[in-house]
């Protein structure tokens, strides 16, 4: 244990009774980064600018009223746009960009007095649900099956930063998430990831995936913790159109209520054929917990849940076609070579084709098919209408009363990298069950570590929050966290 | 399959892909699962269904028609491949 264990809610404490220093705990976790180093978490350290900004909080906790992120060191998504700093979303394409401004996000955070530890590897332009598509190679979970020594996968698309945040070598971490990439990462690793409801943090800055499901979040080893991260990214933003123009709650303090009178469902639609019993089980035991805290519990239906997949890999891939054509070689990133008697399509294309891994490939491709003349009905607006479908149950089941929704995170613990062939991308996909119809619905959503399956890996629940009701859902998940009184660690192989 | 051979090549030409005729018929196999999946929506009635464009409804926000930003030229010609005299450098576009 060093400080770079400890968690944010101590970290500030420590911070501001002064027992602890800023510079302290930043070297504290640059030291756990470099020797973490096997499991490719951080793919850029900005350990100056970390030491710099630790210095400039520590001066301003010295001066008292500093908020609760003061001092703090955190790692950043590679996807968040940070002044300076590489930033290419795992994507050779943007090899070597150095964005000349901030994403607001990270702005938010440094104006917090956060501190920047570096950038966080992901799946290329997160797409993806095991890491595996980057271009600085996979990041590697800490956790390990008993007896085993596999290298397994952190999820993703935020394998990174979920790897990071469990190993101890920061307190938290951004992550982003379009249809699972906070909470599959974040129960594959024993951590608490949050999808806030979309609109609450600014998309300015971040690069674009699917515009109508992407949303920034916390990843961190608490509740807590998360709910102090979320109160300094959110956020209203003139320069990101969807972002919401709504007050932000002290999200930290609406923890510690119990769950009289309020009313959980469960969805049947959820119960996938092929679960294992021990997800099934946790799911059960987590109902119970809610049920003790005061709960009532109730079976609803979300009845269009089933075809929630294609829908999303609809949407998600005609907007990324959509997004991704701006890597054309010409602005910024990397330009292929041509002949001498080439034209600038074949600069295009080849560009395209070296920069884009296989993955982005097909979505961009698939992207490019569904919004094509004659497939656009079929596909794009079929998938719009039953979005709406989607959403509907969501309204209904909280028209009726419901709360917040429990389900499993994941259909799995953590697979094994590799164990999943790159030419098999549906099967990757199911991965995605029961994160993406949050992400259609536009809600709030939550992983809490509840469990570990036979092999010792952490399994996480999802907890479904109504649109702003973010305080109310940490709440809930707080409770579970309590219940679950998940305290495991990796052990430390690397 | 949903996507042949000519289908692949055609798509990967509409997002500015380059694909090699070696490599088409893995293309297509890989797309085709992908468009199996997604075919699943025809099964659904959508009759009378609005699409949803937009998950949480809100009005656009408004702002003076003003200047805001700009006068950049450095930082945005700071990441590109190729510049001349100030602008993007292409290759040659027009005979």
């Amino acid at each position: 244990m060093t400080e770079a264990d400890l968690t944010i809610a101590e970290a500030r404490d420590a911070l501001r009774s002064r027992e602890l220093s800023s510079v302290e705990l930043t070297e504290a976790c640059l030291t756990a980064i470099e020797a973490g180093a096997k499991l490719n978490a951080f793919v850029e350290v900005t350990a100056e600018r970390a030491i710099e900004m630790a210095r400039a909080a520590d001066a301003r906790l010295a001066e008292g009223e500093a908020p609760s992120l003061c001092g703090i060191p955190l790692g950043i998504k590679d996807l968040f746009a940070v002044e300076d700093v590489r930033t290419q979303a795992a994507s050779r394409i943007l090899e070597s960009f150095r964005p000349p401004y901030e994403s607001t996000v990270t702005r938010k955070l440094w104006d917090s007095g956060a501190v920047c530890l570096g950038k966080l590897n992901m799946d290329e332009f997160a797409m993806g649900s095991s890491n595996e598509h980057s271009v600085y190679g996979p990041a590697i979970n800490p956790w390990r099956r008993q007896g085993d020594d596999a290298a397994l996968t952190p999820g993703g698309s935020s394998g990174g930063s979920a790897a990071a945040v469990a190993a101890g070598l920061c307190p938290g971490a951004t992550g982003t998430d379009t249809g699972g990439s906070i909470r599959q990462p974040a129960a594959f690793t024993g951590i608490v990831g949050m999808k806030p409801t979309y609109g609450r943090c600014s998309r300015w800055g971040i690069v674009a995936f699917a515009s109508s499901l992407d949303q920034a979040g916390p990843m961190a080893r608490t509740v807590r913790d998360c709910a102090i991260m979320l109160g300094a990214m959110a956020g209203y933003d003139p320069r990101d159109s969807t972002s919401a123009n709504r007050p932000v709650e002290d999200f930290e303090s609406g923890l510690g209520a119990d769950l009289k009178g309020r009313r959980i469902g469960i969805p049947r639609e959820y119960r996938v054929d092929g679960m294992p019993a021990e997800i099934e089980a946790l799911w059960s035991q987590g109902a119970e917990w809610l049920k003790a805290a005061g709960a009532e519990i109730v079976e609803i239906s979300l009845p269009h849940t089933k075809h929630a997949l294609p829908v999303y890999y609809v949407i998600a891939m005609a907007e990324a076609s959509s997004n991704l054509a701006r890597y054309d070689g010409v602005r910024y990133g990397r330009r292929a070579r041509i002949g001498a008697n080439e034209d600038i399509t074949a600069m295009y294309e080849r560009t395209r084709a070296e920069g884009f891994g296989p993955e982005v490939k097909r979505r961009v491709m698939i992207g490019a098919y569904v919004l094509s003349a004659g497939y656009y009905d079929a596909y794009y607006l079929r998938a719009q209408k039953v979005r709406a479908l989607i959403k509907r149950d969501f309204d209904n089941a909280f028209a009726e009363g419901v709360d917040a929704v429990l389900t499993p995170a994941t259909p799995s613990a953590a697979f094994g990298l590799g164990e999943i062939a790159d030419t098999d991308p549906v099967r990757m996909y199911l991965n995605d069950v029961f994160t993406v119809p949050v992400n259609l619905a536009g809600l709030p959503g939550i992983s809490v570590p509840a469990g570990r399956d036979a092999a010792g890996l952490p399994l996480g629940l999802q907890l479904i929050g109504r649109p702003w009701e973010e305080a109310q859902l940490l709440g809930a998940a707080q409770v579970l966290e309590t219940a679950a009184g998940f305290d495991a660690r990796p052990q430390k192989w690397w | 399959m949903a996507i042949d051979r000519d289908t692949a090549r055609r798509v990967a030409h509409l997002a500015r892909i380059e694909v090699g005729e070696n490599d088409l018929d893995d293309v297509a196999r890989e797309l085709s699962t992908i468009i199996d999946l997604m075919d699943q929506l025809a099964t659904v009635d959508v009759e009378g269904v609005e699409p949803m464009f937009s998950v949480t409804p809100m009005a656009a926000h408004w702002r003076e028609d003003v200047v805001n930003d700009g006068g950049r030229r450095e930082d945005i010609l700071a990441n590109a491949p190729e510049t001349v005299d100030g602008f993007f450098a292409v290759p040659k576009v027009v005979e």
